[in-house]
């Protein structure tokens, strides 16, 4: 079994090489650039789309509590790699890089984003609640915690089956002191379940400073006690992202029980729309942000070669035009009509009640 | 705290208790479809806390009837991501008491995702648990919270209160679309009856008239149908006839049943093993008034237990009870 390494620093990780050589560019690229090409364009989606919501916010086009996953979009695309279409992912209300990730188009999360029929949830959920039943995305989970015994229970489903599937858990480290973490993580270990928990540890709690929430910090230390193969990983590097979700599923898929990633990242904004960030020094902010996720991946491609200017801008203006695409089409949607208040609450036709 | 008790042999085959109505009601959703499978603490070698599941795991094995860690919401959530998978499971939570620390999964998850899916998921799980008082067990395990379910759009809350009931209830929960809270009172379990041959399946969408009478409605329904039945009798002999009808659904409400009841006796006593204030009592009484107030001939009457933590000595604890005598004492209240 994998330990987890020990260390509880909060600091930003050292600054590294790029970790894959590549080849200068040529008209064909290699697979593996080709590859930190789509990392790249699909970080760069869901940066670009929540600073396009930011300004949609100040512009009281879309409400609600938004969170904005801007500086761990490598935990979301990274983990994405390893998982296909079988399986399940559950998220929190941090989710619009996981539902990006995941491919619900951009469309359906800006219309969702605005309230529309067209939305991802049809308008009623919002930010804090995607869902896409066809891609197996269950939420949007905005009880912090909340999401994780679904998790236990789609994978036991799984396993019944016996289908090789995996059901992904993403949380933060504010839900690693819930109750409902540590039942859940004792109860996938017990009984040997397919989950994937992703701890993504961005150092807060809202406004709570990990030391200052939790008696012992290393958090995947704490996960391998419930006996399964647990592991910190720097959230910083979509590569180590991958490289370790492709381990930890690969175990999965073979039969070795639960796994627990704890992804050392951090988020770059405030912890809503309504959070004045107080809480933590800017210095910080600053360290942090020099380790850049999205910033750093594209400064290793041009470093090896694989990237230049003009690939990309045009990158950028594929993702741009991607996101005016989804904000014209959220706007011109049409909204729910008031009658249609009482679907769903219910799986019966007849469901209005008295 | 249990009550472990073999399944007893009777002489007549239609003669059986609650809780053996109730376990050949699990063993049949077992052996009819592969998705079902039934989960709690205790379910499995203890053979379920209050006995109920004696034996089902020697006959379908640790897969199907599995026993769980003492951790209510990660085994209630597990049940709701099973159904969201398409598994039918059955949980059992000890007792409704305990169901308060899986509340947060019952409302915030299996009560809310196909509303906040835009449709796209629906939980059909069933969530089964005791409730009540009547057996000294004091406060943390007599209660009846069943009304705060009640209150919760996205839920079916079920209260058999016959073996007909113990027996069928469960197979038209598990064809439910939605989660289910199915109550099962813990004063019935020993409770023997004889099953309706005719019935084979039931309507969870109906209440049933439990006896028929002219001067007044009773409205029960769990433990207090029995109760309501001893005062409706005893009341025939002063010569009012009390019309008994059990709510056997608490969500959605029957009112066309009642209310229609209440409609030709002109009289009704609420009966609520819960406590007054806010209560499903509080709910019936105002539907009654909003749909047949010229047709009452007195107010409403509610007989509820009182308003206190449910106490341990025996005293004490059938004071804070509905009990046949108020019951009757409100039918007297009312002028039938």
């Amino acid at each position: 079994m994998a330990t987890a390494h020990g260390g509880t620093s909060a600091g930003p990780p050292k600054a590294k090489r790029p970790r894959r050589a590549h080849g200068p560019t040529t008209p064909s690229r290699t697979p593996a650039a080709t590859h930190d090409l789509d990392l790249l364009r699909q970080m760069l989606l869901i940066r670009r789309f929540e600073e396009r919501c930011v300004e949609l916010y100040s512009a009281a086009a879309i409400r609600g509590f938004v969170h904005l996953y801007i500086g761990e979009e490598a935990v979301a695309v990274g983990v994405h790699q390893a998982l296909d279409e079988r399986d399940a992912v559950v998220s929190t209300y941090r989710e619009h890089g996981h539902a990006l990730a995941r491919g619900i188009p951009p469309e359906a999360v800006m219309a969702e984003m605005y309230g529309k029929t067209t939305g991802c949830s049809h308008g009623r959920g919002g930010s804090m609640h995607l869902f896409d039943a066809d891609r197996r995305f269950y939420g949007g989970n905005a009880i912090v915690g909340g999401g994780l015994p679904l998790a236990a229970g789609l994978a036991l489903a799984d396993r019944l089956r016996g289908e090789s599937r995996v059901t992904c858990c993403f949380f933060g480290d504010g839900a690693f002191a819930e109750g409902e973490f540590h039942e859940t993580a004792n109860l996938a270990a017990l009984w040997g379940l397919p989950v994937l928990f992703v701890c993504e540890n961005n150092l807060y709690a809202m406004g709570t400073a990990l030391a200052r929430e939790h008696a012992q910090t290393d958090l995947a230390m704490r996960a391998a006690s419930y006996g399964m193969a647990a592991w910190a990983v720097d959230g910083m590097d979509v590569h180590a992202v991958e490289k370790a979700a492709r381990g930890a599923i690969e175990s999965m898929r073979a039969g070795s029980g639960p796994h627990f990633l704890e992804m050392r990242t951090y988020r770059f904004r405030a912890h809503s729309m309504y959070d004045p960030d107080r809480y933590r020094p800017k210095d910080e902010v600053e360290g942090w942000k020099r380790h850049d996720p999205v910033t750093g991946l594209a400064d290793g491609m041009r470093t090896a070669g694989v990237l230049d200017a003009a690939a990309l801008d045009d990158l950028e203006h594929q993702v741009s035009a991607e996101i005016d695409h989804a904000v014209r089409a959220a706007e011109q949607a049409p909204e729910e009509p008031a009658e249609d208040l009482l679907l769903h609450v219910t799986g019966r036709p007849e469901e209005a009640e008295a | 705290m249990s009550t472990r008790t073999r399944p007893r042999a009777h002489p007549d085959d239609d003669t059986t208790t609650y809780r053996e109505a109730l376990r050949a009601g699990l063993r049949d959703a077992l052996a009819s479809d592969d998705r079902v499978f039934l989960m709690g603490e205790d379910v499995g070698r203890y053979g379920g806390c209050f006995g109920v599941s004696l034996g089902l795991l020697e006959e379908f094995g640790p897969d199907r009837v599995r026993d769980t860690p003492l951790s209510e919401s990660a085994f209630v959530g597990a049940g709701i991501g099973a159904a969201l998978a398409g598994m039918r499971p059955v949980v059992e939570i000890m007792t409704v008491n305990f169901s308060l620390l899986a509340l947060d999964q019952i409302l915030n998850n299996a009560a809310t995702l196909r509303h906040m899916s835009g449709g796209q998921l629906g939980v059909p799980l069933v969530i089964r648990m005791t409730t009540g008082a009547g057996r000294q067990l004091a406060a943390q395990h007599s209660h009846s919270l069943e009304g705060w379910y009640a209150h919760v759009p996205g839920l079916r809350v079920l209260a058999p209160a016959t073996v007909d009931d113990a027996r069928h209830m469960l197979s038209a929960a598990l064809a439910d679309p939605d989660p289910v809270m199915f109550f099962e009172h813990g004063s019935l379990y020993n409770a023997a009856g004889t099953l309706d041959p005719a019935i084979h399946q039931v309507d969870l969408d109906r209440a049933a008239v439990r006896r028929e009478g002219t001067d007044v409605t009773v409205v029960a329904y769990g433990g207090c149908v029995s109760k309501a039945l001893e005062a409706a009798e005893e009341l025939a002999g002063e010569g009012i006839s009390a019309e008994v009808v059990d709510l056997r659904t608490l969500r959605p409400l029957d009112d066309a049943t009642f209310v229609g009841s209440v409609r030709r006796t002109h009289r009704a006593v609420v009966v609520d093993e819960g406590w007054r204030s806010g209560s499903l009592s509080a709910e019936i009484e105002s539907r009654i008034c909003e749909q047949a107030f010229f047709e009452l001939d007195a107010p409403v009457e509610r007989v509820c237990s009182a308003e206190v933590p449910i106490p341990y000595a025996r005293r004490l604890e059938e004071a804070a009870l509905p009990q046949p005598a108020g019951i009757v004492a409100a039918a007297r209240r009312v002028g039938s």
